[in-house]
């Protein structure tokens, strides 16, 4: 197999599934959902193809594949764009994770009732979208990719969501519509000022000298203004307070298996841009704005903490406990120091898994009792004991219990912040304890608590639990060995590190 | 003039207009001898072979240099070839989808439509190639008319009678107008011919005469604002594509408006570029205004976007999503930047395959209750997929999404208004806001097709004309969104219309 094509085939093989989807007939419901699974196991073998190989000690910059795409004054010159892919050792990361996602998630689809044939093809093009957007080189492509998720997930939501799916779909596509124009700005000015959208070029270009650049020069105010609009741009994604209220409807209202992928990924794409770009472009600015962030972050981990305690939907728990979770990122990035970060990435990580256990369990007992109303179920426990167990399981991890991913990165990031804000980091620490009593709360109220009248419940089925047990696998793996992470990540930290000067 | 003379004229430069002028001539007499029951497809197809040999025609004259006959009235340069080659494809397609038009109540003389409209579009092609004032008038009328006749051909139908009427009183006025400015133009300098007028005007300096040149352009700019639908002259263009047979409705937002940008473009850059401005930092009299300019593309594309929230009729809506893409198209022409010819090409190019293939859907979905409610697109996946998905391919590079030839020509503008110094932000940033607010209404047509269920279920099948048509449009719009190069590469061929003004 030749390297240089490895990421290309990686990010498109979900598009052999959609292809075959689209010559399987619509009545064959068991032969669609097959291949609809199978379709996501080619991108999981390729990233661990990729992983074994850096393992083994191939450079990630090897795997960089560059084509020329085309030019607006005709290809090669200046305003050209490529189309550029490369590794770095976050978005190795970030696609193994959005790999092995995708698959549970297929799995979890199951639950899904209608139109499995539109149902794949979409779910597939949310994986290449998801994908590309790691893997992009420039920020054309990126961007590209970024629309696509977009598109495919207005359409999952819509049509295989809940009672108030459109409304949902529709919150989802004008915020994040809002949230990728804004993107949009930043890229076409970068674009404009520097006549190319190869992050790395951009990424050298504005840390040289002023007077460089090619078309104009980027003042100060213009690289203040550009940060705040991608921190505005990523900020609707991840969701950021206040701009987090599309993604409570979209936690509530769509199909589990795309609320994991939602959860688990695509929030994750905000945290992701913020370091790339935010972080990448303009250091120095936002090592100065870093406070703010930092402030952010705390803002959104007692705010979502305390509202998760007084919600009676399980769902909308987990969906303000997803908010709380991002202030945790924020908090690590803000603390702009290696420790911080590191736990800002992990936190992205260990987020991703522990929020898709949760949201596919909770998925698994709305399937049966029909319900997700914390006052409407009690005593889970005694009819479903597997399912109660594993759900106390991602809540412990949740809320950080040692041994688990969720700990590694609070520690990690509290531990950046209270060197460098102490009594913003103190304040914080109330987040994670009010994390313990929403979650317990939660979780103790459903599986114990005042048994109701169950019918015909049956507990978790062995095809349910293939995605619970990788999940709960890897959680555990990374609490107990975080080198798994920190290893590829200690180049691009490093890199960080010093283009904030630290 | 005597015989001579006229013979050393290169006429061949006018072949493409020649080979239209005789079809059409062709198609009425045989109109006129034809019995009145028989079928009329036979003309249309002999109007499309017609078009297809200008096209072969056109191509072939690409980069032979500028040829300018009749005393320069007349020039064939790379602007009137590139824009031609729109105008006549445009057409090519809108006689396709005309083929199969059947609406309830009849169409009134089938061959009269075709011949009328091969004269609507030698109008616009003597536009896109006159040299004079007196050339772009006569042109303009000459598709001006046409296109009242058109509008209302449906002689049995009200609203098409109403149509034709408001169009009629509108298109004159503006008439009035613009010929009202060049006068101005024509009464300062003597002369009718655009390169002597640039020549002269170059030369103005007193502040009277730059003073009435100011009420010249503003004159004539108003007047343009009529053809294409820009507010606050846009008021026409909901009530007379509403009217008008679907066809017609198709012309006249694309054939029509891209021929109101040819003369924006013809008089405005050669007519006022020399213009001095009295003031030594600014260039020309033309960047003194051109804020002005900004101020009505701003409007309208405030207007286009948030009246068509309100529109249940699609026909309605597609007029004031029509009037959005004339107001981003004026951004464009508003920055005045080295970008701004093939922005505005690349747009208009990108505009003719979107917009005709939704108007060929849309013409096939209401023909048979003659009813353009939204709600006729309800269930359309159901009762066609391929119909379905064509249009929402359609639908998502109206609304610009990545991967579609619309978000292309946005992106051109884009980076033509943060190019020039200082940067159009502000413009930027209204155009990117109101695209975000047209998500609304075209996906508001995705809700129809994909989420609800269909009250009629009978199975949609495109007529050969109109199924060519979405082909080509589905094509042409994802291969330019994905290989822009093709037509990059064809403006580098003619260089960029580096010839404008020579």
């Amino acid at each position: 197999m030749n390297d240089s094509y490895l990421l290309s085939l990686l990010v498109f093989s979900p598009a052999i599934g959609i292809v075959l989807l689209s010559f399987i007939p619509k009545v064959q419901e068991q032969t669609l959902k097959l291949v609809g699974f199978l379709s996501t196991l080619p991108p999981l073998l390729l990233v661990f193809v990729l992983y074994s190989y850096y393992r083994g000690g191939t450079e990630l910059s090897s795997f960089s594949e560059k084509l020329n795409w085309f030019g607006i004054m005709g290809a090669g010159q200046p305003f050209s764009i490529n189309y550029e892919l490369g590794l770095s050792g976050l978005s190795l990361v970030m696609v193994i994770l959005t790999a092995v996602i995708s698959t549970l998630a297929a799995i979890a689809s199951i639950h899904i009732k209608k139109e499995w044939k539109g149902y794949f093809i979409l779910f597939l093009l949310l994986e290449i979208g998801m994908l590309g957007v790691f893997v992009a080189e420039n920020l054309f492509l990126f961007f590209l990719f970024f629309e696509v998720t977009l598109v495919a997930m207005f359409f999952l939501i819509g049509k295989w969501g809940y009672f108030e799916k459109e409304k949902a779909a529709f919150r989802f596509l004008i915020y994040n519509g809002i949230g990728s124009a804004i993107l949009l700005i930043v890229i076409m000015i970068l674009f404009a000022r520097t006549g190319t959208t190869n992050i790395a070029a951009i990424m050298s270009m504005l840390a040289s000298p002023s007077g460089t650049l090619p078309t104009g020069d980027i003042s100060s105010e213009l690289k203040y203004g550009l940060l705040i609009a991608l921190l505005v741009a990523f900020g609707i994604k991840l969701p950021i307070f206040p701009l987090h209220t599309w993604m409570l409807h979209v936690h509530v209202q769509a199909p589990p298996s795309i609320v994991m992928l939602h959860s688990g990924v695509l929030l994750k794409i905000g945290a992701f841009g913020l370091i790339r770009f935010g972080l990448g472009f303009f250091p120095e600015e936002f090592s100065n704005l870093a406070w703010l962030i930092a402030l952010l972050g705390v803002v959104n981990l007692l705010y979502g903490a305390f509202l998760a305690f007084i919600q009676d939907d399980f769902k909308m728990v987990l969906a303000y406990s997803s908010i709380s979770h991002m202030g945790i990122v924020l908090i690590g990035l803000g603390s702009l120091n290696e420790a911080g970060i590191q736990g800002a990435i992990f936190q992205v990580v260990s987020h991703g898994l522990i929020s898709a256990l949760l949201f596919f369990l909770i998925g698994v007992i709305y399937e049966r009792v029909g319900t997700s109303y914390i006052g409407k179920l009690g005593g889970l426990a005694k009819v479903m004991p597997i399912t109660a167990g594993f759900l106390l399981t991602g809540a412990l991890a949740s809320l950080g219990l040692p041994g688990m991913s969720g700990f590694v990165s609070e520690f990690m990031a509290f531990l950046g912040l209270f060197k460098e804000m102490p009594i913003l980091a103190a304040i914080g620490t109330i987040g994670i304890i009010m994390t313990a009593v929403y979650l317990l709360r939660a979780v103790l109220n459903v599986t114990y608590g005042k048994t109701k009248q169950y019918e015909n419940i049956v507990d978790i089925s062995k095809v349910e639990m293939v995605p619970v047990l990788v999940l709960v696998g890897f959680i555990v793996l990374i609490g107990v060995y975080p080198n798994v992470l920190t290893q590829p990540l200690q180049l691009v930290l490093e890199n960080i590190v010093l283009g904030i000067g630290g | 003039m005597d015989l001579e003379t006229l013979l050393s004229y290169e006429w061949g430069a006018m072949l493409p207009e020649f080979i239209i002028l005789g079809v059409a001539t062709l198609l009425s007499l045989i109109d006129l001898f034809m019995g009145k029951g028989k079928s009329r497809k036979p003309l249309a197809w002999l109007g499309i072979a017609g078009i297809i040999l200008a096209i072969i025609s056109l191509v072939s004259m690409t980069g032979t240099g500028v040829t300018s006959i009749l005393f320069d009235t007349f020039r064939l340069d790379s602007f009137a070839i590139a824009f031609k080659l729109i105008l006549l494809l445009g057409s090519l397609m809108v006689l396709l989808m005309a083929m199969d038009y059947e609406p309830k109540g009849g169409f009134g003389n089938r061959g009269e439509f075709y011949y009328l409209f091969l004269t609507g579009l030698l109008g616009a092609m003597i536009m896109s190639s006159s040299g004079d004032l007196i050339t772009i008038f006569v042109g303009l009328e000459l598709l001006s008319i046409s296109s009242y006749i058109l509008a209302g051909l449906r002689k049995n139908n009200q609203l098409s009678n109403e149509s034709a009427m408001k169009y009629v009183i509108n298109g004159s006025i503006s008439t009035a107008i613009l010929l009202f400015g060049m006068s101005y133009v024509y009464g300062l300098t003597g002369t009718t011919n655009l390169r002597e007028i640039l020549g002269l005007l170059g030369h103005l300096n007193s502040n009277n005469s730059i003073y009435i040149i100011g009420i010249a352009l503003f004159m004539i700019f108003i007047g343009i604002s009529f053809k294409l639908a820009t507010a606050p002259f846009h008021m026409w263009a909901p009530d007379v594509y509403q009217g008008a047979p679907t066809p017609v409705a198709a012309f006249l937002s694309v054939v029509s408006k891209t021929a109101g940008f040819i003369i924006l473009i013809r008089l405005i850059i050669t007519i006022f570029v020399s213009v001095p401005s009295g003031d030594a930092e600014v260039p020309s009299f033309i960047y003194q205004v051109k804020d002005y300019i900004g101020f009505f593309a701003a409007v309208t594309m405030i207007v286009g976007n948030t009246v068509a929230l309100r529109q249940r009729n699609v026909k309605r809506l597609l007029a004031y999503s029509s009037i959005a893409h004339a107001g981003y198209l004026l951004v464009a022409f508003a920055t005045l930047s080295y970008f701004m010819f093939s922005a505005v090409w690349f747009y208009l190019l990108a505009y003719l395959f979107m917009n005709i293939g939704v108007f060929a859907i849309l013409q096939v979905i209401s023909s048979k209750s003659d009813s353009n409610d939204i709600s006729q697109f309800a269930g359309l996946y159901k009762r066609s997929p391929v119909t379905a998905i064509s249009l929402a391919i359609l639908i998502l590079s109206l609304a610009g999404i990545p991967g579609t030839a619309g978000f292309i020509g946005k992106m051109n503008i884009f980076l033509g208004a943060f190019m020039t110094q200082p940067a159009h932000y502000v413009l930027a940033g209204i155009m990117i806001a109101t695209t975000v607010v047209s998500y609304f209404y075209y996906f508001g047509i995705f809700t129809q097709m994909f989420f609800r269920p269909a009250a009629d279920q009978s199975e949609v099948k495109l007529p050969l004309g109109v199924l060519l048509v979405v082909i080509i449009s589905v094509v042409g719009t994802i291969a330019l969104g994905i290989f822009p190069s093709i037509a990059f590469d064809f403006l580098t061929t003619i260089e960029h219309f580096g010839d404008f003004i020579q």
